[in-house]
């Protein structure tokens, strides 16, 4: 297992964290560490103008090829630069949904007519996207997608009549890429297809969801026929399904030093408070936070180990486990941080309900389990995948 | 390569059965698998420095055989000898140092006879006492749980000088006048372990290998931590494959039991320990040898050690544990082979330190006031 970088890869690091340096300044000093998991909703404008300033800096898309404006930048260069934006306490990215979801979806499945329209928007931070899967019968059974698209002759554009659920900043995007079923004869992940819409036309209704944080990110988007040009169809009509599998292949891997140090972050702020409040004299809380620092490391020794991995792009068995690691991890240092807080726990710093980052932490890292694959979903795929066990059989509804 | 090479030569020479038979064999170690092992593969060369004959090699290779060895069983004293040769390349060059080293690479069991295990197993465990007697030494004491003790031909004895001051190392034939090996029957009945009893033994000044040992001591047990934590690896994995495997074939309710999410749910759950224990070993393998060459500072290696000895461990018997539940009533009988992976992880579990022990010595290092780093994480 490779421990290092190249030497090269390590002058691309001192690149980055000194770009950073210089341009996290300023205006821009306000939205160092937010904007993360939790704190999605906050300083968005400021977040966006970020975007537009990573873009000059040629940060953003890095892993694009260069004719679309991206650096052509290898795994290690990705890895490198993320997990420095980490480090810097870069905010959340507001594009990361179009930098790594629609772009290489586009870059791999678009037409070139696509290519042109949408690429260079989401390159220099100036559209914003987010995604249209799950709905309110397709969760963890995602194939089950009852939103559908109907060809309308007259306007000759698709028409798209349903609801999605769970859109990340959907109130705040510019761009949705929708899977709809345009073959309402079929069922499960055929007959499904792959769309791009403007957010803003009439037939679009977003409505914020709050959740347990008292905090709205995510959102309800209703279609009562919106519309949808006829060459915003990615692929073909039918095609929806393996274009949207292959999506969720482009990740890779590539944030998830950068989460880590984010998480580092978290828990270096539990051991101070420990420290601080003596709970760090307290064997049982010694025994969990010292099992909290080795499943950090261990998380990133899992991670180095997928990069060292072959690069054909198959799921090793460590890249298996990693969703179900970092999320239990995560949920449980959410537990611990409440456990080092103690009785402080409970008390909220203003009304109405204005919570410190680590009461934060402890309630949104329950959904860590759940969005993305559940826990439950998660060992199914583990079981079935990596171990070769039986599928779950499907029911007949 | 190598990996390819230890699983055809294990699946072919060193099947259960062969752990089974060692059961009754003297010292519950198969000399001549190990004889075989010696003369075919040489695995046993390649923690000894070339310049001893030896391959000069480290962990990296050493975990990864260590990981099929302990899939396995084997009865071999390949973990004994190689931290012995590890911790021989951690004292100052000396003929006995040089002869103890080419009798490993030439095949001869070496193993460490370095505590009793109380109060731990670092120098506070050391219940062997060296007096200086003329021009050598006298030896007193015991040394408790000394892997394949009973079939030794070298013994390295740490002892504690009359002014409890002082860590030495001593390197003595296993048939000098005045040491007794007691084979002992363990609780893992496919493990080999043996007391030593050393009655005034009265050695020359070229047995003594190391003085001042202290710090090497305990970074020679962080080592044998890490190799542990190999044996570890491969015991669960193969604890999960015999699960997984036995599950696919046992029907009830008209269907295998590996249909049922509860045992998927239970098997996925062993799949996330044996790969998160695989990934840590990955690491402290690397940092171990890192430390060889002479690239990485001690308390590195016993981070890594102690991140990998808790991970390991607790996976280890979890996954072993859980194997016996998915098993249901054959997990019991002493037919069925998943019994001796529960055992053995048992058995490990507890060698060179607990799991809960490990982690307080990372708590102690992140939490406590003067531990390295503190000022960073002042209040």
């Amino acid at each position: 297992m490779r421990l290092e970088f190249s030497e090269e890869d390590e002058c691309f690091r001192e690149e980055v964290a000194t770009w950073l340096a210089q341009h996290l300044v300023g205006q821009f000093q306000v939205i160092r560490g937010r904007g993360g998991p939790g704190d999605e909703h906050r300083f968005v404008p400021e977040r966006k103008e970020w975007e537009r300033c990573l873009a000059e800096g040629g940060w953003t898309c890095l892993g694009w090829p260069e004719q679309w404006g991206g650096r052509g930048a290898s795994i290690e260069q990705q890895v490198i630069f993320n997990e420095e934006y980490a480090r810097a306490g870069g905010p959340g990215r507001m594009g990361h949904i179009g930098e790594t979801l629609t772009g290489p979806t586009l870059l791999a499945y678009g037409s070139e007519d696509q290519k042109q329209r949408f690429l260079p928007g989401i390159r220099k931070g100036e559209a914003f996207w987010c995604q249209g899967y799950s709905e309110p019968a397709a969760g963890s059974d995602l194939s089950n997608i009852k939103t559908r698209a109907e060809w309308d002759a007259e306007a000759a554009c698709w028409r798209l009549y349903g609801q999605k659920v769970w859109t990340s900043l959907a109130h705040e995007s510019d761009f949705i890429f929708v899977l709809a079923r345009t073959d309402p004869e079929q069922q499960g992940h055929k007959g499904l297809s792959f769309f791009l819409l403007p957010l803003a036309q009439k037939g679009i209704d977003i409505r914020p969801i709050k959740q347990l944080t008292g905090t709205a990110e995510f959102n309800e988007v209703f279609f009562d026929g919106a519309a949808c040009a006829a060459e915003d169809l990615v692929g073909e009509a039918g095609d929806g399904w393996r274009v949207a599998m292959g999506l969720l292949g482009f990740e890779r891997g590539v944030s998830t030093l950068g989460q880590q140090m984010l998480f580092q972050v978290e828990l270096d702020e539990v051991i101070r408070i420990a420290r601080a409040n003596g709970s760090a004299q307290q064997p049982a809380l010694r025994q969990r936070i010292a099992e909290a620092h080795i499943g950090l490391r261990t998380l990133r020794y899992n991670s180095l180990r997928m990069l060292s991995g072959d690069d054909d792009g198959s799921l090793s068995r460590e890249a298996m486990i990693y969703k179900l690691a970092w999320s239990n991890w995560h949920r449980n240092l959410g537990k611990l941080a409440v456990d080092v807080l103690g009785p402080e726990a409970e008390l909220v710093e203003a009304a109405p309900y204005e919570l410190n980052r680590l009461q934060s932490l402890f309630l949104f890292t329950r959904a860590d389990t759940i969005y993305g694959g559940t826990n439950q979903i998660q060992r199914n795929l583990i079981a079935e995948r990596a171990l070769g066990m039986p599928r779950e059989p499907r029911g007949d509804a | 390569m190598l990996r390819e090479s230890a699983m055809r030569f294990l699946s072919a020479h060193s099947p259960t059965v062969v752990a089974r038979n060692a059961m009754t064999l003297p010292g519950n170690v198969d000399l001549a698998l190990w004889g075989r092992m010696t003369q075919e593969l040489g695995w046993q060369a390649i923690p000894v420095p070339e310049s001893s004959e030896g391959l000069g090699l480290g962990l990296v290779e050493l975990t990864l055989l260590l990981e099929e060895t302990g899939a396995c069983l084997s009865p071999i004293p390949l973990m004994s000898s190689a931290l012995s040769a590890l911790a021989l390349r951690m004292v100052p060059d000396s003929e006995t140092q040089r002869s103890i080293l080419q009798a490993i690479a030439g095949g001869a069991v070496v193993t460490l006879a370095h505590t009793a295990a109380r109060p731990d197993w670092g120098a506070p465990g050391i219940a062997v006492s060296a007096v200086k007697r003329g021009e050598g030494w006298r030896l007193h004491g015991e040394a408790r749980f000394v892997s394949c003790g009973a079939v030794a031909d070298w013994l390295l004895v740490a002892a504690v000088s009359e002014d409890q001051r002082n860590v030495m190392l001593f390197g003595l034939p296993s048939d000098l006048a005045g040491i007794a090996v007691n084979h002992r029957v363990t609780l893992d009945q496919t493990r080999s372990m043996a007391d030593v009893q050393l009655e005034n033994v009265v050695v020359e000044e070229s047995a003594l290998l190391a003085d001042n040992w202290l710090s090497a001591l305990e970074t020679a047990l962080d080592m044998g931590r890490v190799l542990v934590a190999a044996e570890q690896v491969g015991c669960a994995q193969r604890a999960l494959d015999i699960t997984v495997d036995y599950v696919g074939e046992r029907v009830q309710f008209g269907r295998t039991i590996a249909s049922f999410q509860a045992v998927k749910h239970k098997a996925a759950d062993m799949m996330l320990k044996v790969e998160s224990a695989r990934s840590l070993l990955y690491y402290a393998a690397c940092t171990a040898d890192a430390w060889l060459r002479g690239n990485a500072r001690a308390e590195a290696v016993r981070e890594a050690a102690a991140m990998v000895a808790s991970t390991a461990g607790d996976a280890a018997f979890f996954v072993a544990g859980t194997g016996i539940q998915l098993h249901g009533g054959v997990g019991i009988t002493e037919e069925y082979d998943i019994q001796l992976y529960f055992k053995r992880a048992r058995a490990l579990e507890s060698y060179l330190g607990r799991p809960d022990e490990s982690r307080e010595v990372i708590a102690a290092a992140l939490l406590d006031v003067d531990a390295p780093g503190a000022d960073s994480h002042a209040a």
